[in-house]
């Protein structure tokens, strides 16, 4: 506060320090660096007791301040970079990590490679096996970054076929960076986390030179392995993996019933509903039509023409056969009460005829057999279809009309 | 002590030789007299090691040379004496008076002048001595325990390599202080005696102008002291190349922050008691410290109208604290309450305010709008002074200047381009971090596009000016006060007929060191609001004003106040 007449050194930095973050909050690069500039002799004064100490402070300002305000001066970044990392040993591999971030987001893959390999190779005592993750992390990306090449001249090689001498030696680069490559993706992905583009890179790899058994056990472990943070993409990349390889209809269900859990909304859920949907076993039949409706639950899918689709080609197949009208209503049971409200209001009918009359048609359709034939949206759409003369609708009409009694069995 | 006269000079001004015998400072005259050595501390105190003629033949590797605490303090006075000089005050400060108040001090605190020969080095205790000697002794803290008291441990305990060290103590010593008896210095027990520090010298400078009544008040040394003018921080830097400052010297001359008006100002009265000072001169009415004038000073940086000024010497009068009795410093006098002569001026001014537009939010802007008024119809002489248009103006320049002052205070550079270091070992590493600071202060102040560092600004006793040259009408100076007084009984007199007390009964300052607790919630906004513009100016807590007003009120309404309280605290003058 302004009224604060005590100063000594510890406040008079922590002043400055509030306004650089003011500054920085509003984007005033040039103030920010202003006072950075008076706050760095706090390195010559660094309570290392502290939680963040000035040179963790200075080093992360200094970056954003430098990203904002160098233009585009990549020089300048790399030498304020250089002095922090001499300055803090403690931190050293986690500034090496960020600088390479930096120069990949700025397009300087081969300078980021150097950082990386450069960074591998320090060892300070007993500091490399305090920042062993850092390490780890480092090595991962380089290989990541030798990935990228061997995905270069994979390419090369394919548009330009093998023959050639010239295409040998890019043959045999391209060997030793999958070698590379392999070695550290392989490694990272051992430990617990979150790693879905070294995962995909690495079976990109392993399917690429035939090794699809490992492929598939590094995918099974990366998604049902407990110890690993439950993430849906694991599933994603294990359920393509199958489908590419033909696997079976069962082993794709089994992959595919795990995303449903965890993402109810997954865009592949569509797909799921399809393969259900085609089952003879009535089991999976009956887990499409929850798993449809789970689709619609969430609001991205509103107005999604295939999943309505999907939903009334279903609920179509319930009505004509009249028979397992019970999982039309388990399903609706906990959906009557709000449902009309999310996807059947007088509005939405309005807006979904103006929009897309398929959209019409479909939800239409499932509001026509789940609803009855008078609720607000079937019969605002049958009026203006009437008007509009559109002949599918005329024969919906006369469906749901048919049908009327399930609406009254469901509810 | 010797005091006759000499017989060449007639001055009293004696100095020791190395063979003990008194020698006049001024002419140079050596006597017979010599100093008995009578020193029971000295017999008595086992402790003190022999001294080893060894430690004195010792060069230093860096070409330094010996040199003792106190020469270093002695040292910093001179320069600081140097820079008032500067800024006009006159040199018998520096020549006369200064100089003799250190000595005395030296004298007394037996650093020199007594019979511990000058020439002698003192030996530094070592921690690492097997005897039990500083562990038996519980009123003596150890050396590390010192050490890890300070703020800047980070360094020393890491750097410091005495800890370890089984080395002998010559090794230690110039391990631990570039000085000779850096560390004995810290660890002396300080009970009785007055260890010198860097916050002491602005007392010793406050004392000598105090002593010479020269018009500069405590608020405004420590200001100039702040703005640079007078050596504070990093002060070292202007020590001779063969005084090499390390280890523990840092900890004695490295000043990490500003000192506290409070801080310096005890320690002047502690220092006054301890060297047996006489009454200081008289503060009479036309010196610059006595409030009368004070308040002039004040009310015109303040930009308040001089009329007001009547008024403040009315209250001076009524409180009797206009006399020189009152004002004047009795050193070990313990009934007198001391006068912080800014901080008295400036309450006086506060309590004359609140007479006249009694500031509780209300009835000052009640006066203001009825001054407006009048000022419709004054065409013929000055304006009528309206508190609503002081207010504004003053508002605007404080925020201003209060905002450029705290960024200021967020730009302070403490560091200067001497390095420190506490061990040799340490050298190379700070020497690096030099570099990089500066090489890391170059780049982001470029980035910045600003000017290099500004230039102090040249040292002055005001800090706002208003000028009647401009014509916005922003200067009150002239302005009447007319608008807000009556007539009665032929006299001018206030309007406003209450006022309110800051405080019905007064703290003792013993039980809780003051007499008045202020916080802003509890009082109105133009109180608070004045009470921020002289905080800003004298650069303290508004609380220490408050403290000030509460006294003089309580002075000025004693009688009314020995009366039987009334239900509330407004007081019908």
């Amino acid at each position: 506060s302004s009224q604060e007449h005590k100063l000594n050194f510890k406040k008079s930095k922590e002043v400055c320090l509030r306004y650089i973050q003011d500054a920085m909050l509003q984007k005033q690069w040039k103030r920010a660096a202003e006072f950075l500039s008076f706050y760095v002799e706090s390195l010559e004064k660094d309570f290392s007791r502290e939680y963040v100490n000035p040179s963790e402070i200075i080093w992360r300002v200094g970056t954003e301040i430098l990203c904002h305000c160098s233009n585009g001066s990549m020089r300048e970044f790399n030498s304020f970079i250089e002095q922090m990392k001499t300055f803090g040993v403690k931190r050293y591999l986690k500034v090496c990590l960020e600088h390479a971030f930096h120069l990949l987001c700025n397009g300087l893959i081969d300078d980021a490679y150097q950082n990386l390999s450069l960074a591998e190779s320090w060892r300070y005592g007993e500091q490399t096996a305090i920042q062993d993750k850092e390490m780890k992390l480092i090595q991962a990306y380089r290989g990541l970054l030798d990935y990228y090449s061997w995905s270069k001249q994979k390419n090369i090689l394919l548009e330009h076929g093998l023959d050639g001498f010239e295409n040998l030696s890019v043959e045999q680069e391209m060997h030793s960076c999958f070698r590379k490559a392999a070695v550290n993706l392989k490694e990272i992905i051992k430990i617990p986390g979150v790693w879905d583009l070294f995962v995909k890179c690495y079976v990109d790899l392993l399917e690429f030179y035939g090794d699809h058994n490992e492929a598939h056990q590094v995918l099974t472990e990366y998604a049902y392995n407990s110890k690993f943070p439950a993430n849906p993409n694991a599933h994603v990349y294990l359920y393509q993996f199958l489908k590419r390889h033909g696997e079976s209809k069962k082993s794709l269900i089994s992959v595919l019933k795990i995303l449903h859990d965890l993402v109810p909304s997954h865009e592949l859920m569509i797909d799921f509903n399809t393969m259900l949907q085609k089952s003879k076993k009535r089991k999976r039949c009956r887990l499409g039509l929850e798993v449809i409706f789970a689709v619609l639950d969430y609001a991205g899918w509103k107005e999604n023409v295939k999943a309505w689709s999907c939903l009334a080609r279903q609920v179509k197949q319930i009505a004509i056969a009249e028979k397992h009208l019970d999982w039309i209503k388990q399903e609706w049971n906990s959906r009557k009460d709000w449902w009309p409200a999310f996807h059947f209001t007088h509005y939405l009918a309005k807006r979904d005829w103006k929009e897309s009359e398929s959209l019409s048609y479909e939800k239409a359709l499932v509001a026509g057999i789940l609803l009855g034939k008078d609720c607000k949206y079937f019969k605002y759409v049958s009026h203006q279809s009437c008007k509009a003369q559109v002949k599918r609708f005329r024969i919906l009409k006369k469906f749901v009309n048919k049908h009327n009694p399930v609406y009254l069995r469901i509810s | 002590d010797f005091n006759e006269r000499c017989a060449q000079c007639s001055e009293v001004n004696w100095g020791l030789t190395d063979g003990d015998r008194f020698y006049c400072r001024s002419c140079h005259n050596v006597t017979e007299r010599t100093r008995e050595i009578v020193n029971a501390d000295f017999a008595s105190n086992a402790r003190v090691q022999t001294v080893s003629r060894g430690l004195s033949k010792k060069e230093k590797n860096d070409e330094g040379c010996e040199w003792y605490v106190c020469e270093g303090f002695q040292l910093v006075l001179k320069k600081q004496a140097e820079a008032l000089e500067t800024l006009g005050v006159c040199p018998q400060m520096k020549d006369e008076v200064l100089c003799n108040f250190w000595r005395h001090y030296l004298q007394k605190t037996k650093q020199a002048y007594c019979n511990r020969p000058v020439g002698e080095p003192i030996k530094a205790l070592s921690v690492c001595d097997s005897s039990t000697d500083v562990d038996s002794d519980p009123g003596r803290p150890s050396l590390l325990h010192l050490l890890s008291l300070s703020e800047s441990e980070g360094d020393l305990q890491t750097d410091c390599s005495f800890a370890s060290s089984t080395s002998r103590i010559s090794e230690s010593t110039s391990v631990c202080s570039g000085s000779v008896d850096g560390s004995l210095y810290l660890l002396k027990n300080q009970k009785d005696k007055l260890r010198m520090t860097m916050p002491m010298t602005l007392s010793f400078c406050y004392m000598a102008l105090l002593w010479l009544r020269e018009p500069m008040t405590l608020a405004d040394l420590l200001r100039f002291v702040v703005e640079g003018h007078i050596p504070y921080l990093n002060v070292f830097q202007l020590f001779p190349e063969k005084m090499k400052l390390c280890g523990l010297d840092l900890k004695i001359f490295c000043v990490e922050s500003w000192p506290l008006y409070e801080e310096v100002y005890s320690k002047m009265l502690e220092l006054a008691a301890f060297l047996d000072l006489p009454r200081f001169p008289d503060i009479t009415e036309n010196c610059f410290l006595h409030p009368d004038m004070l308040c002039m000073k004040y009310l015109m940086e303040a930009n308040l109208p001089d009329e007001l000024h009547t008024w403040t010497c009315r209250v001076v009068k009524k409180t009797c604290i206009g006399e020189a009795d009152f004002l004047t410093l009795v050193p070990g006098n313990k009934s007198t309450r001391k006068v912080k002569y800014d901080v008295l001026a400036v309450a006086v001014i506060v309590v004359v305010l609140k007479l006249l537009f009694l500031l509780d939010d209300h009835y000052e802007w009640l006066l203001s709008d009825f001054a407006e008024e009048q000022n419709k119809n004054n065409k013929e002489g000055g304006p009528y002074f309206e508190f609503k248009k002081w207010y504004e103006v003053i508002k605007c320049s404080l925020d201003v200047k209060q905002n450029k002052l705290d960024e200021e205070r967020a730009k302070y550079l403490w560091r200067c381009e001497m390095p420190l270091f506490y061990s040799a070992k340490n050298k190379s590493r700070v020497f690096k971090r030099r570099q990089m600071v500066v090489n890391l202060q170059n780049q982001f102040g470029k980035l910045s596009g600003s000017v290099q560092p500004a230039e102090k600004p040249s040292p002055s006793s005001f800090q706002l000016t208003w000028s009647e040259e401009n014509t916005d009408g922003s200067c009150f100076h002239r302005h009447s006060l007319k608008g807000i007084l009556q007539e009665k009984c032929g006299l001018l007199t206030a309007m406003n007929p209450d006022y309110w007390l800051c405080t019905v009964k007064l703290c003792t300052e013993k039980s809780c060191g003051h007499l008045a607790h202020y916080k802003e919630v509890n009082f109105p906004q133009s109180y608070h609001f004045v009470l921020r513009l002289f905080s800003f100016l004298l650069r303290i807590q508004p609380s220490y004003i408050h403290d000030e007003v509460c006294v003089i009120e309580h002075k000025l309404f004693n009688k009314k106040l020995c009366k039987k309280p009334k239900y509330n605290t407004v007081i019908r003058k």
